[in-house]
């Protein structure tokens, strides 16, 4: 029995940040850091501007939330997305979408949109991302409850280790209309993006060590604030909150817990850039 | 790109239409049965060509796990407990460690049928779902991988990988990658989708249901026929295994979102990196189950992107006449299929044609066909044009 845990070294080349109160990682950094306040407010999701017109009518608010932060994240990190290969987390996907559809599908008729349908499915966000950005690289689509974003970001950078090729990791969660928002609550819409590279990758903005770990008696890494551990207990997005505070701070290293599953954790080693590791 | 090392497939199973179990697929697939049957779902009373697996609605969960309750769940359950899967995954876990076994499962839309029934029976007063309703173990798209990973009391890193139609290939993909970096030592990997009516009406409305019983390569193919199926793989680094996973490919088509590439540019991709990682050149390999739909378009570009690869010698089939389409759990599924016909000696045959489409060029087999395989190559493609394509051989080399 092989206990050696290894250690996924990877760079972070850009971020990308939307949520409540929080319109994108520029202006969100300063806030994350602590250094100025959140001016709370609804997540207000921008117009999937590399979208042809015709896919952009087509488009359900979880492929937007996608966009918004994806773009962000390939822009600082200068990346060509036309070759960026991409990993997508998502708990529900597009719970509008979602709900529409079991709503039609309750009545007797059965109208079902076709739209809808396509819509429907997990990867809906990364097709659209790849017809955008006229990309064939490999893309897979995750789910894994409120571990979606560690699943993603454990298997973005197993890409990136793997490949050596830069890889986009986009984690996008939205609250449900009624009634299945009684049953998964969420509060807003919060989105996340990082371009990851290799360890030895130029200009990183961070270098990550990232491992599976069984839970131990170390406790989860909570938001740095109360209102910002809510946003990362309540959507599963945002349970990628600490390491983006971390990003934020980026003064000394450090080392975080990131929940996954049951019994297991994400454990996070995070190096401002320079610093040796 | 590097061959990448090879796996074992030390243990395998698939409930479908076919059947419950190894035996029972296989046994269809030599005599050229298929599990399709014309007939309705749910609420659906006009009948049409339905894969569905039997028993599930008989399976019942052991107490322990009761909350995970779902046609879904039961599916998934149904397959675990075929030909000693869980038995040897039991094996794998005491040898390994719990932590040391990931579970990556594909699925299209896990259980969304319970959620589908819950809306009709919503509180008239307030729009409440029923009170049992359980967002978690049902609904929530990684339910069945967290199922899974429970009923098989694993700890290691866990997830459902949704793509669509590739789901249940890619997570070989995933796990191959996972096991190489030595985050896990070995795989629990496969696919469960059942069946609801989100795809029914939905394949419906996009217009792509056959209203007969689906002819893939058929010159008059008017359409898939929609199936379910759990199908699960134990992957491990050594062992004595039927066979191994020996290179897997995975692309986007980057073009539409319910429309294969017109050349199929992505699908060639994926087949060309699956040989690269398998080390293999397109000659190495004796039989492709092909993804074979049945629509009209997409064995139309399948055909051109296989031979592209391939040239029109190699034997091909779609196997999606006998057991439908079986959407997340297909590559899975399919993957099974693979292993059945490298253990086994057999070339699948294609079901239901009737007259052959002169503008395909595949060598399609109407009829199984013995045969000693070395290597096998399996296609997947989803919407939002994701494509995965896997090599498996007779031996690691």
């Amino acid at each position: 029995m092989s206990m050696d845990v290894p250690t996924l070294e990877v760079s972070v080349l850009g971020i990308g940040l939307l949520g409540p109160g929080l319109a994108d990682w520029a202006t969100g950094a300063p806030v994350l850091a602590g250094a100025q306040p959140w001016q709370q407010g609804p997540t207000a999701i921008p117009p999937p501007a590399r979208l042809p017109p015709t896919e952009r009518r087509r488009a359900g608010a979880v492929v937007k939330l996608a966009f918004a932060v994806a773009e962000q994240a390939v822009t600082q990190a200068g990346a060509d997305a036309s070759s960026l290969a991409t990993v997508f987390a998502s708990s529900g996907a597009d719970t509008a979408n979602c709900h529409a559809l079991c709503e039609a599908l309750a009545q007797p008729e059965r109208i079902v949109s076709p739209t809808r349908f396509t819509n429907s499915v997990h990867n809906a966000a990364a097709g659209y991302w790849h017809i955008a950005a006229a990309s064939r690289a490999a893309s897979t689509s995750l789910a894994a409850f409120d571990g979606s974003f560690s699943a993603g970001l454990l298997e973005a950078a197993a890409q990136v280790v793997s490949t050596g090729q830069p890889v986009l990791l986009v984690a996008a969660d939205l609250p449900y209309p009624q009634p299945l928002q009684a049953a998964r609550p969420l509060p807003d819409a919060f989105g996340v993006a990082l371009v990851l590279a290799p360890a030895g990758a130029a200009g990183p903005l961070a270098r990550l060590g990232i491992g599976i770990r069984p839970r131990a008696a170390a406790p989860m890494t909570a938001g740095a604030s109360d209102g910002f551990e809510a946003l990362r207990r309540d959507i599963p997005a945002a349970r990628g909150l600490p390491l983006l505070e971390a990003l934020a701070s980026g003064a000394a290293p450090c080392a975080l817990t990131l929940d996954y599953l049951d019994g297991l954790d994400l454990a996070v080693a995070v190096a401002p850039a320079g610093a040796a590791r | 790109m590097k061959p990448t090392p090879a796996l074992a497939i030390s243990a395998f199973t698939a409930s479908s239409a076919l059947g419950t179990g190894q035996a029972a697929t296989l046994d269809a697939l030599r005599e050229g049965r298929g599990g399709l049957r014309h007939t309705g779902f749910d609420l659906i009373e006009t009948p049409m060509w339905l894969g569905e697996a039997p028993g599930v609605d008989e399976e019942r969960l052991p107490p322990a796990l009761a909350g995970w309750d779902c046609r879904n769940n039961r599916l998934a359950w149904q397959g675990l407990q075929a030909d000693g899967f869980a038995a040897r995954v039991d094996a794998a876990r005491q040898r390994h460690g719990a932590h040391r076994v990931a579970v990556l499962l594909g699925t299209s839309t896990s259980a969304i049928l319970q959620t589908e029934i819950a809306y009709r029976q919503r509180d008239a007063a307030t729009g409440a779902l029923p009170p049992g309703f359980r967002y978690p173990q049902t609904h929530s798209t990684g339910s069945v991988a967290a199922f899974v990973r429970e009923a098989l009391g694993l700890q290691g890193p866990a997830a459902v990988v949704s793509t669509a139609c590739s789901s249940g290939a890619k997570v070989f993909a995933q796990a191959a990658r996972w096991i190489a970096l030595g985050l896990v030592d070995a795989a629990v990997v496969g696919g469960v989708d059942s069946l609801c009516l989100t795809t029914l009406c939905g394949f419906n409305a996009l217009e792509l249901l056959s209203p007969e019983i689906c002819r893939p390569w058929d010159a008059g193919r008017q359409g898939l026929s929609i199936g379910e199926a759990a199908a699960f793989a134990l992957l491990e680094r050594e062992g004595d295994a039927p066979a191994w996973l020996l290179g897997c490919g995975e692309s986007s088509d980057g073009h539409h979102m319910s429309t294969p590439h017109p050349e199929g540019a992505g699908a060639v991709a994926a087949m060309r990196q699956a040989l690269a990682a398998a080390g293999l050149a397109a000659a190495d390999v004796d039989y492709l189950n092909l993804h074979g739909t049945g629509t009209p378009s997409n064995d139309a570009v399948e055909d051109l992107a296989v031979t592209a690869v391939f040239g029109d010698a190699l034997p091909c089939s779609s196997t999606k006449g006998a057991t439908g389409h079986t959407l997340g759990a297909a590559g899975a599924l399919e993957a099974v299929i693979s292993v059945l016909a490298l253990q086994h000696g057999l070339l699948p045959g294609g079901l239901n044609r009737r007259s052959p489409d002169a503008a395909l060029r595949c060598r399609y087999l109407d009829a199984p066909r013995a045969a000693a395989p070395r290597r096998v190559a399996s296609n997947s493609f989803g919407f939002g044009g994701s494509n995965a394509c896997l090599v498996f051989g007779r031996s690691p080399a």
